[in-house]
């Protein structure tokens, strides 16, 4: 699957990255989805020999191919929440000289990374490559809840139902875009929903 | 109306008095100060270094010391000096004419090298005289309860200076390894399994440092996580002329001089810090040459030196028919 190319945005907007080869002692992968696609890219025996990855399948079967790859430790989880304890265990284990690489969705890298920082691992030695769905987490502004993967904009809370634009302002403790009410002056004035990038 | 005053070229110095000379090895002398006017010393952090300044039969030697006393006590700043016979004389001048009571004048503490204060833990490398940075750097670590350890190299147990202290006071901590019994310090295995956040730090002989380095990268160390105490003692080489075009001088630098120390000779104010070659003081235009540079900083990075238009006068120098310098 080819690349998506982001369009310039704002500073606090993340910039995703492609996976290099790196030196380390031990190598982390977490992606969901089309992100296998970049763990198979990268990948080589040696390095598989002492990578540890964590998949989310979201619905996609790439385990096996990844499985293929024959990685010293493989998970496989349904969602990151399901995900999010292991990850926690890995990363509170791991010591100086780890390599993070995070690849799929801005939601998955984005909560990712903010867990490999909380635990310490410095930010040079976290990878990242965007693959698959252009889908956003967004936080309601008004009612602090998430929607996970929007894809539209406008869209409705998840929570709080408030009628939302997307926006491009990114709050990296949160991994989350904001989201803020569109017709809170004329109530019920809400433009027709398109593509996030159409 | 009058010029404003130029500000001085290098640190800011302080006068003070020779208050102890400690012989403490064969080699290595510590000598302490206290400030002419009985004040207290500007507060450093570990790892910092001042220059000294040596009045020696009519030429003034400066050489950078890294100061080794406890920050948190400002009466006495001290220094330890090695004896290097073959050395440039800096060391040898402090070693046979400098007593107790003589005046002297160091310059504020210049800070290079320091504890990066995010760190989790400390992991120290340390190699012979590099030791010194180090003692100031435990000495601020310990009053603020930071988690530290140190590998120290030495040729002998006679010549590991401090060792002694060091294992008596945290004998947890430090590890002393002799490579006249044939103990190396096995770099691999201590950065191995190391906790998240952890900076490595490495002060010692030019190969001793690039082992360091290169191991902790080998092992997937960032850049960021390690640091080095990168001095260059400026080293002899032919002599070599070069016109100082805006002072309208031309002047020859001699073979056991540095560039820095021949326009300084001239009376020639020119910047500096650490005079090692690291920290980018004293980088200069050149306004044209004809031959080749002999870069030997740690400042200049590689599309810089090879341009041949900076130089860095405390520790490079150059071998050809004309050099002219924005000076
Ligand atoms: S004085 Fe520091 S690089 Fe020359």
């Amino acid at each position: 699957m080819s690349k998506f190319e982001f369009p310039p945005s704002i500073k606090s907007r993340p910039v995703w990255g492609t996976f290099e080869e790196r030196k380390g002692s031990a190598f982390l992968f977490i992606a969901d989805a089309e992100g296998a696609d970049a763990i198979i890219d990268i990948a080589t025996p040696d390095l598989m020999a002492k990578a540890h990855i964590i998949f989310i399948n979201r619905g996609t079967d790439y385990a096996e191919k990844l499985r293929a790859l024959a990685p010293a430790q493989f998970y496989e989880g349904p969602s990151y929440d399901a995900a999010l304890s292991r990850i926690k265990r890995v990363l509170s284990d791991a010591k100086m000289g780890i390599q993070v690489y995070l690849s799929g969705t801005e939601s998955l890298m984005g909560q990712a990374a903010n867990e490999a920082t909380l635990a310490g691992v410095p930010l040079a030695s976290i990878q990242t490559e965007h693959r698959g769905s252009t889908a956003r987490r967004m936080q309601c502004v008004h009612c602090k809840g998430f929607t996970e993967d929007v894809e539209t904009d406008p869209f409705q809370c998840s929570h709080c139902g408030l009628n939302l634009f997307v926006r491009d302002h990114y709050s990296r403790r949160l991994a989350a875009y904001q989201a803020v009410c569109i017709d809170a002056e004329d109530p019920g004035n809400v433009p027709p929903s398109k593509g996030i990038y159409e | 109306m009058s010029a404003p005053q130029k500000a001085k070229a290098g640190p800011e110095e302080i006068p003070v008095i020779v208050s102890a000379v400690v012989p403490v090895t064969d080699h290595v002398t510590r000598f302490e100060f206290t400030r002419s006017d009985g004040a207290d010393f500007p507060p450093f952090s570990g790892g910092a270094h001042t220059v000294v300044s040596m009045k020696d039969e009519g030429r003034t030697r400066l050489n950078p010391y890294s100061l080794m006393s406890d920050p948190a006590d400002l009466s006495t700043y001290a220094i330890s000096v090695r004896r290097e016979d073959d050395g440039r004389g800096g060391s040898l001048f402090m070693h046979t004419k400098v007593s107790q009571g003589d005046a002297m004048t160091i310059t504020y503490p210049v800070t290079l090298f320091s504890v990066d204060q995010r760190a989790k833990k400390h992991v120290f490398f340390a190699g012979g005289i590099g030791i010194t940075p180090f003692l100031s750097m435990i000495g601020q670590l310990e009053h603020s309860n930071g988690n530290w350890e140190l590998h120290y190299a030495a040729r002998t147990p006679e010549s590991a200076v401090y060792a002694d202290m060091l294992l008596m006071k945290f004998p947890t901590k430090v590890s002393v390894y002799y490579s006249g019994k044939g103990d190396r310090i096995p770099f691999g295995t201590l950065l191995e399994g190391q906790p998240l956040g952890t900076h490595t730090y490495v002060c010692g002989p030019a190969r001793f440092t690039e082992h360091l380095r290169d191991t902790a990268t080998q092992k997937g160390w960032p850049a960021s996580h390690i640091h080095s105490e990168e001095f260059t003692a400026p080293a002899p080489g032919e002599p070599f002329t070069v016109r100082l075009c805006k002072s309208d001088k031309t002047i020859t630098v001699g073979e056991h001089e540095s560039l820095l120390e021949a326009i300084e000779r001239e009376k020639i104010d020119a910047p500096f810090m650490c005079r090692g070659g690291s920290c980018g003081q004293c980088e200069t235009r050149v306004v044209s040459a004809n031959g080749e540079f002999i870069h030997r900083d740690h400042w200049l990075d590689e599309s810089d030196a090879e341009s041949g238009t900076k130089i860095m006068p405390c520790v490079s120098r150059f071998i050809g028919s004309k050099l002219e310098l924005d000076l």
